[in-house]
């Protein structure tokens, strides 16, 4: 049974804070395929597209036939595990201050055997659930879980490497004043965390769900206005230290094409809103969160970054809007390489229409703020990259999947 | 029916004493082995026509870069990279290159050096397995491979870490007539048992001791040997195999289980015959699995074998008589070379340490080359002492 977490207690500032440390990072390209079911929370592996033989390790070329057609996809993830053994002292720098370690050799209902990280509940000659997982050097590996759930096992300390759990850790949500920031306050603070710091640009204004704000648990409002470096700096300058996991809830969204939109006002808000608010909060608490990847129980873990699906392909009902969400999906694949260096992850959520007033003319089905906010927590929970909320997210990555060109006459027609 | 290794022998037995780590290269260790396998043959270095390299640290260079920096301009070549095979699998190539008259005189030669830091930086370059499906898991290296492995074979078949305890504790005794072991002290038991854990249930004895060393031999025809006036083992069968029973979900046999029946039958002898076995004993566990798959006994009994027998060179059944790797040490690629060069002493009655009484054949076996989850590599080879 996995010992429940004990909420860290506040830290010795003259202590020094551990240099995160990561395992090897280097994959074979091939092999990158398993970092992209990881990222997702899938788990695939290669089948050989001729003899259907399930493949692992990643290979060029099917053991059982020749065959080079070796797709990654979805496979039954349950096994059982043969053999396990406690690593007790390793070569390399990061597993060497994480002894003792077990990993184990999984053989698959579906063929091959998986030598995988083992949860704490799980036991030799026991059934197994096999997940891929990014570790800290932002790469896939297999872990091996109970075949059912167990008590607390999200605490399990070999399964807490590999996830960002709000649970005890100190979160920020960057505007207050959206729904989505909102709904995303009270998710995080029933997921446990310690504090939830919510960021509204001149508090003194009242705004609609201050008081419902204000009355979930843990909830401290500070100034924070992402249009305004000053006031980021003044901000990561209190709290940064304080922040284990930053979602930016920031959000400006109107309709409209390039052509139609008369002039450049807008289109700057949107950019100071979005792009230079990524960008300001990335310059101010990028650093201090890289520095604290491995800083115990609530190390750094996560930037999170909520992004309309049509950041991967433009709508054009909201083609201006659409550039610059593309435009903060390509700063936030900088920051998780840069990010990546601490250990700290980059979730990008992408959904498809709120169930908002900016979206008031949009056909349903559209994506409830609440349930936006619960998949960005479970997203963190299970340690994602990536993760697709609503229907309309996952109806556009299915269709990006097949055929982009097709997609971009499809949203332009 | 395969042809026989007829007139082919192994002679100039070579070990470089080994040391825990050496600021040389491994072409300084394999340079001094190939000159104390001319000296000991009575050769000029330009005799030689035919040279194998086994390393893993020579790089960046190949076999190719040896002559050059040898200065050897050999009409044979090879490079054989795999580990612990190596010296059963250069052998067979070497015989049959003499035997074809490709090559008159082949050097056969493994070393490695061992920096301070150059066995970490090994195990997560290994191979690609390695890289992508190993090492990211605790990086416990061949540790917490064979690990899995033993703690596999001890469930099914009922091995103990007494047996594997015997085992040591019997290579520590021989290796203390060794001269060249890097350890020095016996071994008790009790010690072994009490030594501190590596990766569940391998333990501190259970490992080899990384160092730098070189080992080597000669491979010419019976009547250079005996024109030369050195004493030299014949060779009388050998098997090879790779990436056996791939579909076992773990391993509990290496290739031997294939092909054994073929040695025995190649050589015309049986296991009964022989005198001496030099395993290849990178873990205790893969000694009992190849006394199981050499025939000695069947599968799963190895544990049973292991109690019934006196493992030391005066013993029932004389193992690993040097000390093996685990009392000697592992010198990279040498260690593939450590149980061949001790058998063709032991055939010959050159023994540097304990010697085996009246041996008369040797069997050597290789074992090699955990690239993901299991040893890829084995071979073995049957030798004899005196005239045919």
């Amino acid at each position: 049974m996995t010992k429940p977490l004990v909420r860290p207690k506040r830290k010795d500032p003259l202590k020094k804070t551990r240099v995160p440390l990561l395992p090897q990072g280097v994959r074979s390209r091939t092999a990158l395929g398993l970092t992209a079911a990881a990222a997702e929370g899938r788990f695939r592996l290669q089948v050989c597209a001729d003899c259907a033989a399930v493949i692992y390790p990643p290979r060029d070329a099917c053991p059982r036939c020749l065959s080079a057609r070796l797709p990654f996809r979805d496979v039954d993830n349950r096994g059982t595990l043969l053999a396990e053994t406690t690593i007790r002292t390793s070569t390399d720098v990061y597993f060497r201050e994480r002894m003792p370690w077990r990993i184990g050799t999984v053989q698959l209902d579906a063929g091959p055997s998986i030598v995988a990280h083992l949860h704490g509940d799980l036991r030799e000659g026991e059934r197994t659930r096999l997940q891929l997982k990014i570790d800290k050097s932002g790469q896939a590996i297999a872990m091996a879980l109970p075949a059912e759930d167990t008590p607390n096992m999200a605490d399990d300390p070999q399964w807490r490497e590999l996830t960002c759990d709000p649970k005890f850790r100190r979160v920020l949500i960057t505007d207050g004043r959206t729904a989505v920031g909102q709904a995303l306050a009270e998710a995080v603070s029933e997921a446990g965390a310690s504090v939830v710091f919510v960021g509204v640009a001149d508090p003194w204004k009242p705004f609609p769900g201050e008081d419902r704000l204000r009355k979930i648990e843990r909830v401290e409002i500070v100034a924070l206005d992402l249009t305004d470096t000053i006031s980021v700096n003044e901000c990561a300058g209190e709290f940064a230290a304080r922040v284990d996991i930053l979602i930016n809830t920031a959000e400006y969204v109107r309709t409209g094409g390039i052509i139609d939109r008369k002039g450049l006002t807008v289109a700057r808000e949107e950019l100071e809103m979005r792009y230079f608010g990524l960008t300001r909060l990335a310059q101010a608490f990028g650093p201090v969160l890289r520095a604290r990847g491995a800083d115990g129980v609530n190390s750094a873990a996560a930037f999170v970054n909520l992004l309309s699906v049509y950041a991967l392909v433009n709508w054009p009902a909201y083609g201006a809007f659409s550039a610059t969400e593309a435009a903060c999906l390509s700063a936030a694949q900088s920051l998780r390489a840069e990010l990546r260096q601490g250990g700290v992850k980059v979730l990008n959520a992408f959904f498809g229409p709120l169930e908002t007033e900016w979206y008031q003319a949009v056909p349903p089905p559209k994506v409830a703020p609440s349930a936006l906010a619960r998949a960005v927590v479970r997203a963190l929970q299970q340690g994602q990259e990536d993760v697709f909320v609503g229907d309309i997210a996952e109806d556009v990555r299915a269709r990006l999947a097949v055929d982009p060109k097709a997609l971009e006459r499809e949203l332009g027609s | 029916m395969r042809q026989p290794y007829a007139g082919i022998v192994i002679t100039a037995p070579v070990t470089i004493p080994y040391r825990r780590y050496s600021t040389n290269t491994a072409h300084w260790w394999v340079g001094r082995a190939v000159r104390e396998v001319v000296q000991r043959a009575g050769l000029r270095s330009s005799d030689i026509d035919g040279l194998s390299l086994s390393s893993f640290t020579v790089g960046p260079d190949t076999a190719i870069g040896l002559t050059q920096h040898l200065g050897l301009s050999p009409r044979w070549l090879d490079h054989v990279p795999l580990g612990g095979a190596s010296g059963v699998v250069a052998l067979r190539r070497a015989a049959r290159a003499v035997q074809c008259g490709d090559a008159e005189l082949v050097v056969c030669v493994a070393g490695d050096t061992n920096q301070v830091d150059s066995f970490r930086r090994m195990l997560s370059t290994f191979s690609r397995f390695a890289q992508d499906a190993v090492y990211p898991y605790g990086s416990g290296g061949p540790n917490s491979g064979f690990a899995l492995i033993t703690r596999n074979y001890m469930k099914h078949y009922g091995a103990t870490r007494e047996d594997f305890g015997k085992i040591c504790v019997a290579q520590r005794d021989n290796a203390l007539k060794f001269p060249y072991a890097l350890m020095k002290k016996p071994l008790t038991l009790d010690e072994y048992l009490g030594a501190r854990a590596i990766s569940d249930p391998i333990h501190l004895f259970d490992c080899v001791m990384p160092c730098a060393g070189a080992e080597a031999f000669l491979v010419c025809r019976e009547d250079v040997a005996k024109g030369q006036g050195i004493p030299a083992a014949r060779l009388l069968a050998t098997i090879e195999r790779h990436n056996a029973f791939p579909d076992d979900p773990i391993q509990y046999r290496g290739g031997w289980a294939m092909d054994i029946p073929e040695l025995y039958a190649m050589a015309g002898v049986t296991a009964d015959d022989v005198d001496f076995v030099q395993t290849y004993d990178d873990y205790p566990v893969i000694c009992m699995m190849q006394m199981e798959d050499l025939g000695f006994c069947a599968k799963g009994e190895g544990p049973d074998f292991v109690r019934s027998h006196t493992l030391t060179a005066d013993g029932s059944f004389p193992h690993n008589t040097s000390g093996g790797q685990l009392s000697v040490g592992q010198a990279g690629a040498a260690g593939g070379f450590l149980g061949l060069v001790e058998a063709v002493r032991q055939v010959t009655g050159e023994s540097l340490g304990a010697a085996v009484p009246d041996a008369k054949i040797g069997l050597v076996s290789g074992f090699g080359m955990i690239t993901y989850d299991r040893g890829l590599a084995s071979g073995a080879a049957l030798l004899a002492g005196g005239r045919a």
